[in-house]
């Protein structure tokens, strides 16, 4: 079976910077891959490379079967990315902003309760500019966003930041919903105890390569990833 | 395509109703312009009526300045080009969107400066049909510059006034095509109005046909 994503020597560049200096890694269907490393060290960008935002330059990208380096735009209805930004229009409220960006996805917008429900944003919050939110708030309406277009390959950039602990816990065990549901999970983050306790994988990067790859060490009963030590 | 349009036109009509910038800075602006001139030139009003088609135009392409910039403005924050990059949206459906969006902010700016000018200047109508025709083609020239260029300025630091040193130099030929046809329309000079028209007519073809093709490159590069 082909893998979901398969980077072999990737290189991608910010001007004349190279965010991804020649990057080899390969994720396979189901898997929840934590990206970890120090500041700098390549994780938003390889997300974001994923996500065909950034061009590949050089080696081999491939994601959801779709080439990166020969046509990146491709994988993008492909994929959802939450990043550090919420990507919501403030004059909107949540409704109005997840409806949006179902219809700009093809997605039903009729999904969007359905996705607040699941974020669990208190409805009298559901009908109030986005500018009044805060920023716990905003991070559960981009996230309903992103549940609401269904993508294969979830890249989760500090999905935790943020949130309250509650929050935490429905990152958690959305990334375990997508998970089993045959999305892909790759995510970033800075909170180590928690995310190796959801991911079936950690891949440490650092300036812009693999330097480390491991299956994390799972509670007991969770399926195990096929990581492996580079 | 169609689709896509319709949804960002929709959405953007939704931000400005909200936000009442058209409502709350531009026509108080338009309206100013209107009594300054007025006062201005006092009694003059065969001045004022003979000035009235250029007056006209340009308060709307400095007015078109404000909406294009609060128009851009819709799709710079927080993330913002990024969920539109992975969006589903074809880009010349997003051009053409934000492009009807300021084409009826522009043409209800439009409609009360044109009511302000009557009332005030003591306009009187020759040519009805030109200025029907004119008015909504030059206004598509200048909603098509703006979604072209609105974009690109606002990137920049200054874009305050970068945008409209980029959008007034290639408005300039909707400016002389539109004042001319008033001209004509409100009987203050002779000539051939319609052939202002027709000009009217292909350059605003050629603005949207030039956002159409480049909207794509402007929704990668901004």
């Amino acid at each position: 079976m082909e893998p979901v994503l398969k980077l072999r020597a990737a290189v991608a560049l910010l001007g004349q910077f190279p965010v991804l200096a020649g990057i080899d890694l390969e994720v396979s269907d189901g898997e929840r891959v934590l990206l970890e490393g120090p500041n700098g060290a390549g994780k938003t960008s390889l997300l974001r490379t994923c996500a065909g935002l950034i061009p590949v330059t050089s080696g081999t990208a491939l994601v959801l079967s779709c080439d990166l380096a020969t046509d990146r735009r491709s994988v993008r209805p492909l994929v959802g990315l939450l990043a550090h930004t919420t990507g919501l229009y403030d004059d909107l409220t949540p409704v109005e902003n997840i409806r949006f960006w179902a219809d700009a996805c093809r997605a039903d917008p009729d999904d969007a309760v359905a996705a607040m429900d699941r974020v669990a944003l208190a409805t009298r919050l559901r009908s109030i500019p986005t500018s009044r939110l805060s920023t716990g708030q905003r991070r559960r309406v981009s996230l309903a966003a992103m549940i609401v277009r269904r993508p294969r390959l979830w890249l989760l950039d500090e999905p935790h930041a943020g949130l309250d602990a509650d929050g935490r816990d429905l990152i958690d065990s959305l990334i375990g919903e997508a998970a089993a549901s045959g999305a892909t999970v790759l995510f970033a983050s800075h909170d180590l105890d928690r995310a190796t306790s959801v991911a079936s994988r950690v891949v440490t990067i650092a300036g812009g390569v693999v330097t480390a790859d491991t299956a994390a060490a799972l509670p007991s009963g969770r399926p195990e990833g096929p990581g492996h030590v580079a | 395509m169609l689709r896509d349009a319709l949804m960002i036109c929709r959405r953007d009509l939704r931000i400005e109703r909200r936000s009442r910038v058209t409502f709350n800075h531009v026509l108080p602006f338009v309206l100013t312009v209107v009594m300054l001139f007025a006062f201005a030139l006092d009694a003059d009003t065969t001045m004022l009526r003979r000035a009235s088609g250029g007056l006209f135009w340009v308060a709307v392409l400095f007015a078109s300045n404000t909406i294009t910039q609060r128009s851009a403005a819709i799709d710079r924050p927080d993330g913002i080009p990024d969920a539109l990059r992975l969006s589903s949206l074809s880009a010349p459906g997003m051009f053409l969107g934000k492009s009807a969006a300021l084409f009826i902010q522009l043409t209800l700016t439009e409609v009360v400066l044109a009511a302000a000018i009557i009332v005030s200047y003591d306009v009187r109508f020759e040519g009805i049909a030109l200025i029907l025709m004119s008015i909504p083609l030059a206004t598509i020239s200048v909603a098509a510059v703006g979604s072209i260029y609105g974009p690109l300025a606002a990137g920049f630091q200054g874009r305050e006034s970068i945008l409209p040193l980029l959008m007034l130099p290639v408005l300039a030929p909707v400016l002389l095509a539109a004042t001319n046809s008033f001209g004509v329309a409100f009987g203050t000079t002779v000539g051939p109005g319609w052939r202002w028209v027709a000009l009217l007519g292909m350059l605003s073809a050629i603005y949207v046909v030039a956002g159409m093709a480049t909207a794509s490159a402007l929704i990668e590069e901004t």
